[in-house]
């Protein structure tokens, strides 16, 4: 596959679940390295992802995995493919190394490969010491990094991670997204993380693919997608009575987009330059008075927030 | 290079070609009951008929006063039977949990996220049970009739009946077939291989005793294609040429058995999915 194709490309494809619409007329591609799949739950990024191991057959559209088309190549794509579920998968009444030697024999490695390749990947993924041990004692956090190294014991060229941070301690949140980072950057294993965490992607990948109720919202370099077409300010403000609802009102009327954080700050997106200018007369017009104003610099969250219409 | 960048490295070495993925599953599961004593117990104990036979053959070769035990076909169609019982503790035993323990563990995403076509998978299923079955039919069957010719020191009772060793072979096939797809299918459907296994018996035991009902009303027993075993029985006394037990055609009881072999096929068509639509 030329370094310039798409490792992965989805042309208007549509998915239902009888009435219910997963994917609605989707066409994105996915460059080689890391890419995030970023969307609110239910945006359809899980049915992608079992749309591009053949799980699930679209309605109408085409896709390619690594040049192969996923309608007539699904084995050869699954031979090159690691897959990561969301929900806690593993094959009942096995210890972690039989497991994972087993997936390895089940992609096609010898036996003696399978095992060797085995303990080498629970090693990586820190479960070397625990190798030994029924999966099925096995902590929620140990259950995320098994299901890792049955995706990676026959060294797939792509992985495709269903939010591999789920339920998740910190410490084991930060371990499992420094694997994931490892893998994409230093690794040469491409990788779609799908994840609702802006911060999971952020860190671990390059390129995002924004969803929405089934559809992309934003598609693109994350650097690229941060880069400023205006101003961001953080903005608090105290309002006569309780009327923030008319300030914000205000503002996107001007054509203003701004959106809550978690604290009691929001930020607000300005297009073009004299931004702070513009805030202060619209709080003017509005008697409110402005308590905190600070330019800021765009981030994922912005864009995320802006492509889902969060505000 | 770090030791810790030495922990995941690129594969290099050869891949197996396709379509051995059921092979796989099938050795796993196999390696997986033999590695359990209360499932070893029961396959020692179901060859104690065999023993009792292997006897009974042994002294009709070499005691004249044993002559009336003298090997018959019926006698293979008999051990046949008597296995029955074991063929059903094995079904449920090793065969309840073939499927259901996997959807219990989301195990068929693993599986269908690798180079294994759903067909691969559940020939691979099939086959772990299909083989602890035919351990306990066909292969002490053929074996007793090695004995014999062993016990006898020729070939006599085997070239008098040469339909024996097909017979044998189709019987133990059609019935391990039958009773594999059926079971197969029934763990299919749940995530509870102890509900499987009630399932199985009672579906079982339900055909029977409806039989039972149905032969008082009628007064005859053409109704007796509606249990599978008494399908199986009727088959079974065709194949190896005795008369008849049931009043129903044997052609119809085979029907039933094929009807239920594509229905379980269906099942399992429907069910063994990597991901499960509730629409």
């Amino acid at each position: 596959m030329p370094d310039s194709e798409p490792v992965v490309a989805l042309v208007n494809v549509s998915v239902a679940y009888g009435a219910s619409v997963a994917l609605r007329d989707v066409t994105a591609s996915f460059a080689g390295g890391a890419v995030g799949l970023l969307g609110p739950n239910g945006a359809g990024k899980s049915t992608m992802l079992k749309s591009l191991l053949g799980f699930v057959t679209p309605t109408t559209g085409r896709m390619s995995v690594l040049g192969l088309d996923v309608a007539t190549s699904p084995l050869e794509i699954r031979s090159r493919v690691g897959y990561m579920p969301e929900s806690d998968a593993h094959i009942p009444g096995m210890n972690a190394v039989t497991f994972v030697a087993y997936c390895g024999e089940l992609a096609g490695l010898p036996r003696v490969d399978a095992m060797q390749r085995a303990h080498e990947v629970l090693f990586y993924v820190g479960l070397g010491e625990a190798r030994y041990r029924n999966v099925e004692t096995y902590s929620t956090g140990m259950k995320q990094r098994i299901k890792l190294a049955q995706a990676l014991v026959h060294d797939p060229d792509l992985l495709l991670l269903d939010e591999p941070t789920n339920g998740m301690d910190p410490k084991g949140r930060d371990e499992m997204l420094e694997l994931v980072r490892d893998l994409g950057h230093n690794k040469g294993v491409n990788l779609i993380l799908s994840s609702h965490l802006l911060p999971d992607v952020e860190y671990t990948c390059n390129q995002v693919v924004v969803m929405d109720k089934g559809s992309v919202a934003v598609n693109g370099p994350i650097a690229s997608l941060k880069q400023p077409r205006g101003q961001v300010f953080e903005l608090r403000v105290k309002t006569r009575g309780a009327n923030i609802e008319a300030f914000i009102g205000s503002l996107r009327a001007a054509g203003l987009d701004c959106h809550a954080t978690e604290e009691d700050v929001m930020r607000v997106f300005v297009p073009g330059a004299d931004g702070a200018r513009r805030l202060f007369a619209i709080a003017a017009a509005e008697q409110a008075q402005v308590r905190h104003l600070r330019p800021s610099v765009p981030t994922l969250d912005d864009v995320f927030a802006s492509a889902v219409g969060e505000i | 290079m770090p030791i810790h960048d030495q922990g995941y490295r690129r594969y290099g070495g050869q891949r197996a070609p396709r379509g051995r993925a059921w092979a796989v599953i099938a050795k796993a599961g196999i390696r997986t009951r033999l590695g359990q004593r209360a499932f070893l117990a029961l396959l020692l104990l179901s060859w104690l008929p065999f023993l009792v036979r292997a006897v009974q053959l042994y002294a009709a070769a070499n005691l004249p006063q044993a002559a009336f035990l003298a090997p018959t076909p019926g006698l293979f169609r008999q051990f046949l039977e008597q296995q029955g019982i074991f063929v059903f503790f094995l079904t449920v035993y090793g065969g309840a949990g073939l499927i259901a323990h996997d959807r219990r563990a989301n195990a068929l995403q693993i599986y269908l996220s690798k180079p294994v076509t759903r067909a691969e998978y559940v020939f691979g299923k099939l086959a772990i049970l299909m083989a602890w079955l035919l351990l306990v039919t066909w292969v002490p069957a053929i074996l007793l009739l090695a004995v014999q010719i062993a016990f006898a020191g020729n070939v006599e009772f085997f070239r008098g009946n040469l339909y024996l060793f097909p017979a044998i072979t189709m019987f133990a096939f059609l019935e391990v077939i039958t009773v594999s797809t059926a079971m197969l299918a029934l763990s299919s459907l749940s995530t509870s291989s102890r509900y499987v296994g009630i399932l199985y018996a009672a579906l079982l035991f339900f055909s029977e005793a409806l039989f039972g009902v149905l032969r008082l009303v009628a007064g005859n027993t053409r109704l007796s294609w509606i249990s599978v075993p008494f399908d199986l029985n009727q088959v079974g006394d065709a194949i190896f040429r005795l008369p008849l037990r049931y009043d129903t055609p044997w052609p119809l009881s085979l029907a039933v058995l094929i009807l239920l072999v594509a229905a379980s096929g269906f099942v399992l068509e429907r069910r063994v999915r990597g991901v499960e639509v509730i629409a």
